[in-house]
């Protein structure tokens, strides 16, 4: 089919969901690894001269850039192990939960990581659970989101499992509560165990590194602007 | 089993545009239902219990929202006059650049058109930055789709629609004939299309609507100044 490149970081929870589609697929891939978003390499700032970001995959030369886009390219791209669901209507529903995943729910996750102790706090994690009881709500009745396995929007949500609770550990606060949550964290528990998936994802400790950089870095421009 | 096909849409609204374009083009007849989102009917809120906006297409009663997730199933669903291209390498592109479209270009204009002074100025730059990336993907081409209107040039309907008004009452040009022949030419071609013309809001209601909704952000911005 072609030469396939992504260019990446490890810690992305936005380029580990393309990973697992690619591999989920059985596509073989190059990984480049992009080593300081900071210093973006020509490549990159070739290639996604809109966005500057990662994941980029690069298909026969050609760009495709945005994280759901890209899963969409290799589902029509690759059609074998079918990610998507094959009716359109529960198509739209799945394409509908990525993009409030992709959305609301990683940066809602996030905003309410990087706030210190206080009102905002406690407004933004509670925004932040509002949108994992849609979810809890979604998974009810399915071992995964796809059914009796895994499908497009489980790798979208993928990154509860393990990012979530990275950015719960930085962010001084507990979110996927197991008894809140029954269903999602019993479908975190289940998704994480699967070979495939765990295989791409980044070390905690490294992630870990990762995100309390970022937080002392918001906050201190938070500081900064008072 | 019959179809049906329901729109929940407002008069002006230009996602919803998008989603009744689309049905037009492929000959679906559809229920238009009209909503105040000033209050909301139950029926919507029901229906779109996450976002509670509007468009809500509900087909055989099953409801969907997001306007461009909508697109996705009409075209999935009504296969004559196709919208989006064949290619999966086009198709990538064209979802990339409706993506682009809504979380950039779109809240770059609008806060053109409600920002004042040194913001508005800023903003200006910021919307010129995006605007620029729709007239190189004009190159060459009629319409975004090609030579005929498809799923990207529905996308970027609320252009044609609304970027003429927002400079009207701001008395302001955006879209300048020196930086943009291509993206204007586009324009009257999009309005100029037979389907596109019979669902197009009047242009005075607009002018008042939006003149109205700045209105209610002035007050807003004097205070926190």
């Amino acid at each position: 089919m072609g030469e396939v490149k992504l260019i990446a970081t490890t810690q992305s929870l936005f380029c580990t969901r393309v990973e697992w589609a690619l591999k989920l697929k059985g596509v073989e891939y190059e990984f480049i690894e992009e080593e300081d978003l900071r210093n973006k390499s020509p490549l990159l700032l070739k290639y996604n001269p809109v966005h500057k970001k990662v994941p980029l995959l690069l298909h026969h030369g050609k760009p495709i850039a945005e994280s759901l886009v890209i899963l969409e390219y290799i589902e029509e791209t690759w059609k074998e192990n079918p990610l998507l669901p094959q009716d359109p209507y529960e198509r739209a529903l799945a394409r509908f939960w990525a993009q409030f995943l992709g959305d609301k729910c990683v940066f809602g996750a996030w905003e309410a990581a990087h706030k210190a102790e206080g009102e905002e706090k406690t407004k933004a994690i509670e925004s932040a659970q509002e949108s994992l009881a849609f979810l809890e709500k979604q998974i009810a009745g399915k071992k995964y989101f796809g059914g009796e396995e895994i499908g497009f929007l489980d790798i979208v949500a993928g990154w509860i499992p393990h990012w979530l609770s990275v950015m719960e550990e930085v962010g001084g606060m507990k979110l996927l509560e197991a008894e809140k949550f029954p269903l999602l964290h019993e479908w975190a528990h289940n998704f994480i165990q699967i070979p495939l998936i765990r295989e791409c994802i980044p070390p905690r400790e490294k992630l870990l590194d990762y995100f309390n950089a970022s937080i002392s870095y918001m906050r201190s421009l938070a500081t900064n602007k008072q | 089993m019959a179809e049906e096909v329901k729109v929940f849409r407002t008069w002006s609204s230009p996602f919803a545009f998008r989603v009744v374009w689309a049905l037009q083009f492929k000959g679906v007849p559809y229920e238009n239902i009209y909503e105040d989102l000033s209050e909301k009917s139950s029926l919507l809120l029901h229906y779109n219990p996450i976002h509670k906006k509007v468009p809500v297409l509900v087909h055989n009663g099953k409801p969907l929202a997001e306007s461009l997730v909508i697109l996705e199933y009409i075209e999935e669903t009504w296969k004559q006059t196709p919208l989006f291209p064949e290619d999966p390498y086009e198709r990538a592109t064209a979802r990339f650049w409706a993506r682009f479209g809504d979380d950039q270009v779109l809240p770059s204009v609008f806060g053109v058109f409600i920002k004042q002074g040194k913001e508005r100025e800023e903003a200006i730059v910021t919307a010129h930055g995006n605007l620029k990336y729709l007239e190189e993907e004009l190159r060459g081409k009629k319409f975004f789709s090609g030579e005929k209107i498809g799923f990207l040039d529905l996308a970027f309907g609320w252009v044609a629609n609304l970027v003429s008004v927002f400079e009207e009452i701001q008395g302001l040009t955006l879209i300048d004939h020196e930086k943009y022949p291509l993206l204007l030419a586009w324009i009257q071609n999009f309005m100029d299309d037979p389907i596109i013309k019979e669902s197009w809001p009047p242009r005075d209601k607009l002018i008042t609507k939006y003149q109205a909704l700045l209105g209610s952000f002035i007050p807003k911005e004097a205070a926190e100044k």
